[in-house]
């Protein structure tokens, strides 16, 4: 994917299995949007292999089109319609598509209780709240029983409570319905709550695919010893690689160490660093040599440094 | 995916497409403001016409507002065709109306069908309106089967010559803060158009700029259903030219037709959520 002469997302490749919840997670600019909206066929590429659903979003039919969910973030489109009135308008697309195996659409009444909104089925858009618009939103996006749905950094803008009524409906639509989920965030905390795998997008490149606990592995090599020795408090820092092997060294050279105590940095020390790199080398030129904040990510030079902090 | 469901796929967006005009023209009527801009025009134009009491138009004793009155449906005819899906689409372009109608299996075709049906019938509902002046000048009108037959066929000539116009000059508008421009060129056309006065009495190079564009054509259509026989000596050539009018009408019909998707397709394949978001925050930011 290209703009102009400058590549947006280079090497982006990975797959997603049916009833799977994937998180792109990346700080902004990082090609999440580009990525998911090359994948709704809502942009092209320019280079590449892309099959969703058995197909190339960019020359796909409509019959497709009605197996995806698409979930936008409405702002002020259709407000003077009722929510009643404009899920049925929508459903009646999908009828025909309709199978043995997928009912389509769904009941449109079932669906507006399901997102909690049975309250105001008969209220106007434009009159809901922000959470109450964005479970619309979902409404709408699943209107059709899609088997794969796309949400775009769906929970932008929302209060914590909103927030966890948002995350409890997406766990019902992979659980009850089998529905595969792609969305997009920079949030990791909601990536580690909603998704089975995160796939993390830094510069249009994927640095890590896999669940929470794989990618805190993968991507978190820096780990600290502490230690006590000789009535001193010692902290050691290992940013590459296995801390054993230190520990083993330091153990067999200091018979006095007490106190000893391995930690690893958590998955979001990691990934706010990158966060925070994504953020300082925006304003910087990208050069040959890349001498931005680096903190410790894959890909770097060992190095070890020791430090002494007075206990 | 067999032909069938294909063609029924279609045929369900098309019905669909039905009940959104339907149902965008419902919501339209209930809103105060929609309501207000409807009932304005037709105050105005009886002031027009309650002004023009005691005029007639030159060379002959017939009121001039009985010959207003005609041109002013023509006139309602092209401007609602006109100005109306434009503007609309810009703006449903910028809030994502349209993504939601890309988003949807064939969505673009029921997002069509239900705009031209809701600018068709609300468009019959501000000629509705114009029965208010109508009350003024009704004494002079010719009104019979004849009327109401030419009045229907202008309609629908005149919905298919400036809808298809409309929404292709809506797809090139680059935001909806633009479609000021549509009502400012819309007026400078009804100059020359023989709406206000007759186009005999303006220069003869400003009555052919007149001539190629609908409005003069529709307001002649309109004249020539509701004023007597005679008062055609007034126009160009003496004559109603009912068949030119058609023929002129039918030319920017097949125009529009021809541009309309084109320029419509080209637009639709650019909008994704990062535009829709793009605009969105320059609104926040610059309040338009």
């Amino acid at each position: 994917m290209r703009y102009g002469t400058k590549d947006v997302l280079t090497g982006v490749s990975f797959e997603a299995h049916r009833g799977e919840v994937l998180a792109l997670l990346g700080p902004n600019g990082a090609g999440k949007t580009t990525t998911i909206e090359i994948l709704e066929g809502f942009r092209m590429r320019s280079a590449g292999e892309v099959l969703v659903l058995g197909q190339d979003p960019a020359h796909a039919d409509e019959a497709w089109r009605a197996r995806l969910g698409v979930v936008l973030q409405s702002w002020r489109d259709h407000g003077r319609w009722q929510v009643r009135e404009l899920l049925a308008y929508l459903a009646r697309f999908y009828v025909p598509y309709s199978t043995p195996e997928v009912t389509r659409p769904w009941d449109v009444d079932e669906l507006i209780r399901m997102v909690g909104l049975a309250e105001h089925a008969n209220a106007k858009v434009q009159n809901l709240s922000g959470g109450q618009r964005r479970r619309l939103d979902v409404a709408i996006g699943i209107v059709g029983r899609p088997e794969l749905v796309f949400l775009d950094e769906p929970t932008a803008g929302f209060d914590p409570h909103a927030r966890r009524e948002f995350h409890d409906l997406v766990h019902r639509l992979a659980d009850f319905e089998n529905t595969t989920i792609l969305l997009t965030t920079h949030d990791l905390d909601e990536a580690e709550k909603l998704a089975d795998r995160i796939i993390v997008l830094d510069g249009g490149t994927i640095v890590a695919n896999g669940s929470a606990e794989q990618l805190a592995r993968e991507l978190t090599t820096q780990a600290e010893v502490r230690w006590t020795s000789g009535g001193r408090r010692h902290v050691h820092a290992v940013t590459e690689g296995d801390p054993t092997g230190f520990v083993r060294g330091l153990l067999a050279r200091d018979q006095e160490v007490t106190e000893l105590e391995v930690k690893r940095a958590s998955l979001e020390d990691t990934y706010m660093s990158l966060v925070h790199r994504a953020e300082t080398s925006g304003a910087e030129t990208s050069g040959p040599d890349k001498n931005t904040a680096d903190a410790g990510g894959p890909g770097q030079a060992p190095s070890e440094r020791t430090e002494e902090v007075q206990s | 995916m067999t032909t069938t469901t294909r063609t029924d796929a279609r045929w369900a967006a098309v019905r669909a497409g039905l009940s959104r005009g339907w149902l965008e023209t419902k919501y339209s009527l209930r809103e105060p403001g929609d309501l207000v801009w409807n009932l304005a025009f037709p105050i105005i134009y009886l002031v027009v016409l309650l002004f023009m009491q005691g005029s007639t138009v030159p060379g002959t004793d017939f009121a001039l507002g009985a010959m207003v009155l005609p041109s002013l449906v023509g006139m309602s005819i092209g401007f609602g065709g006109l100005t109306g899906p434009a503007s609309t689409i810009a703006v449903d372009r910028e809030d994502g109306t349209l993504l939601r109608a890309k988003a949807t299996p064939n969505g673009m075709i029921g997002y069509l069908v239900g705009k031209i049906l809701m600018f068709a019938l609300t468009t019959a509902v501000s000629l509705v309106a114009l029965i208010i002046p109508a009350f003024a000048v009704a004494g002079d009108l010719r009104l019979d089967v004849r009327t109401f037959v030419l009045l229907v066929l202008i309609f629908l000539f005149g919905m298919l010559a400036t809808v298809p116009i409309s929404v292709a000059l809506g797809s090139l508008l680059k935001r909806a803060s633009q479609t000021g421009l549509l009502f400012l060129g819309s007026m400078l056309l009804i100059v020359p158009s023989g709406i206000f006065y007759p186009i005999t009495a303006l220069p003869e190079w400003l009555q052919w700029v007149g001539q190629v564009f609908p409005y003069y054509w529709l307001g002649l259509g309109a004249r020539s259903a509701m004023l007597p026989e005679s008062m055609a000596s007034v126009e160009i050539g003496e004559s109603w030219r009912t068949a030119e009018m058609f023929a002129v009408l039918g030319v920017w019909a097949v125009l529009g037709m021809v541009l309309a998707p084109i320029v419509l397709r080209r637009m639709a394949r650019r909008e994704s959520g990062s535009t829709v978001a793009a605009a969105r925050e320059r609104y926040m930011s610059q309040g338009y």
